[in-house]
């Protein structure tokens, strides 16, 4: 399949990076080449395979619904690029 | 003792159990031998306080006489391991500054064990590369050279660091993470031996997620008894991975008889690839007549889907990669770009993953999202498990009919030089042989044998049924003794 610039410009948003108008055609050409070589799976007969969900047949474990954690907010904001009074701080999200 | 640094963890562990030698003179050594070895790239951060406290906690419990085996022994740690207080960027500008608050279950085992930590390893980015080229901090470089060259080689990736790392003698071990071959392709192309476990053998927790489905964790050594006692001590049950496999962990070293009369080995006949090298070719026969004359049996086996696995490959890691890697926001950790004026946070998200994501990663988080995009869901990515279950059905029905492990080259070439191999897709062809035991869940094995033309070393590949790491270590270990491999890099760095 051939992927045209719109789609690429499209596929960048729904990814949130930011692409450049002019670096979009090569990303294009990129991700053409690069489905190109995936398509080669149409070739395989799947009818009636389920998709694996698991690799190992075990299930996945559960464990008890209780709290285990917590009470670190000093440990959890420290990496923050951008920490005040307690909370992650971001740009405006509503007007 | 001459030289402290070529010690194997079983040599060291005797010696200092003897009184030969301590930790703190062999982790000395080390550090030593990491100062003078800038030019390799492979350490990228340097822990030396950290690791003259755990050399000096070590001598004391092997004075003491109840160590364990990795007592003592100095490790370079994958970047791609949370190591609390520590960098642990996994070789990305997104996640600079990042010092985690937490340990990761596998260092947290070495470490109780009393394994000492020299510092962090260069690795591709996010673990996504097969060479070291991806890194934020720069290429890692091959010690081997080809005859008389000078070019600088790959050392191979994503481990890229941890395989220049132990074969440069500048630590006794590393730990390294396979998705698609990233432990077994750089193992084969500086000469050691690297192990991917079985997946859910080693937990994930703490390990900088790339493809959750795949991802596995394991040790890099200078031989396979070393495999044994390292992965002895990385694995096991962690609540902290629900993938982890509940299972009693067998003593791994034990297994090491090197009898292997009554084994069948496999040869699979779809691993003989158009275009092999003829070196390939020979060091594969080679490996089979080895084998054969240790008492096992060798038979010709079919896993037919063995060339849809890197295209399977190439839409799961990138799909479970695009949704693990949406984390890195700018929001709670690592970089964030500089915001202009009436910026909110679309742009924020945008221009921070823009600036803190390299070129190969951002390629492969874009192919993910479009492969698990709104009517594309099944026709590329449901395919493409629908494939895997294939792949793994193949293997299924080998061991089914008795086979004990399969034999196989490790690569398709040796090293090659940096910058030679630009072009994605053949990048992606680098994983040829290691990509199904990820796909397929399995354990697989990387063993040096012998040498190229140029000087270089080849590695081959031997695969394991689930859970039997003990059985797939022995053979492995007796290939090993009748390859004899010895030869090391001569030291230009």
């Amino acid at each position: 399949m051939s992927i045209d610039t719109e789609t690429a410009r499209r596929v960048a948003k729904l990814a949130r990076i930011k692409v450049e108008d002019d670096q979009l055609p090569a990303l294009a050409s990129e991700f053409s080449a690069i489905l190109g070589f995936i398509e080669q799976l149409n070739e395989v007969d799947v009818e009636g395979v389920e998709p694996m969900t698991s690799v190992t047949p075990q299930r996945l474990k559960r464990r008890d619904d209780v709290v285990t954690d917590g009470s670190q907010q000093e440990a959890v904001l420290k990496n923050a690029p951008d920490a005040r009074e307690g909370f992650f701080a971001v740009p405006k999200v509503v007007e | 003792m001459t030289d402290l640094t070529k010690l194997t963890i079983a040599q060291a562990r005797d010696a200092m159990r003897k009184g030969d030698t301590t930790s703190a003179e062999i982790t000395d050594a080390c550090l030593s031998a990491i100062e003078g070895a800038g030019a390799l790239g492979a350490f990228v951060h340097h822990t030396p306080e950290i690791a003259a406290d755990q050399a000096k906690a070590a001598d004391a419990r092997i004075r003491a006489g109840d160590a364990p085996a990795m007592c003592g022994i100095p490790l370079g740690i994958k970047d791609l391991f949370c190591t609390k207080g520590v960098p642990s960027q996994a070789a990305s500008g997104i996640l600079e500054g990042f010092r985690p608050e937490y340990e990761s279950t596998v260092t947290t085992q070495l470490f109780d064990a009393g394994a000492v930590m020299l510092g962090k390893l260069n690795m591709d980015e996010f673990a996504m590369g097969s060479s070291n080229e991806t890194s934020v901090y720069g290429n890692a470089v091959n010690p081997w050279r080809r005859g008389n060259e000078d070019t600088a080689l790959t050392p191979g990736g994503s481990s890229g660091g941890s395989a220049s790392a132990v074969a440069a003698d500048l630590c006794l071990a590393a730990t390294g993470t396979d998705t698609g071959g990233s432990i077994r392709q750089p193992a084969a192309f500086v000469g050691i031996t690297g192990l991917k476990p079985t997946y859910g053998r080693v937990s994930r927790w703490g390990i900088v997620a790339f493809a959750s489905s795949l991802d596995q964790a394991g040790p890099m050594t200078k031989d396979v008894r070393d495999s044994a006692i390292m992965l002895q001590a990385m694995c096991g049950h962690d609540p902290m991975d629900s993938t982890s496999a509940d299972l009693a962990v067998p003593d791994f070293e034990a297994a090491l008889t090197g009898d292997i009369k009554g084994k069948t080995i496999g040869i699979p006949k779809e691993y003989r690839m158009d275009g092999m090298p003829e070196e390939i070719e020979k060091l594969w026969a080679d490996g089979t007549a080895m084998l054969k004359d240790a008492g096992a049996k060798i038979v010709d086996i079919t896993l037919p889907h063995t060339k849809y696995a890197l295209p399977a490959y190439y839409v799961i890691a990138p799909a479970e990669a695009s949704s693990n890697l949406a984390r890195y926001d700018g929001v709670r950790f690592g970089h964030r770009a500089k915001l202009a004026q009436g910026d909110g946070i679309t742009e924020m998200y945008e221009k921070t993953r823009a600036e803190g994501f390299g070129p190969e990663v951002q390629r492969r988080v874009m192919i993910g999202t479009y492969v698990l995009s709104a009517g594309f869901y099944d026709a590329y990515y449901n395919r493409a498990r629908k494939v895997r279950a294939l792949i793994k059905r193949d293997f299924d029905q080998v061991f089914a009919d008795g086979v004990d492990a399969i034999l196989t080259p490790a690569t398709p070439s040796a090293a090659f030089g940096l910058g030679e191999n630009m072009d994605p897709i053949q990048m992606y062809l680098n994983d040829v042989f290691t990509v199904t035991v990820n796909l397929a869940g399995l354990p697989g094995i990387s063993v040096p044998a012998g040498l190229d033309s140029q000087g270089l070393p080849l590695g081959l590949q031997l695969i394991g049924r689930p859970w039997e790491e003990a059985e797939l270590l022995n053979t492995a270990y007796a290939l090993e003794q009748s390859a004899g491999f010895v030869a090391k890099p001569a030291k230009w760095w």
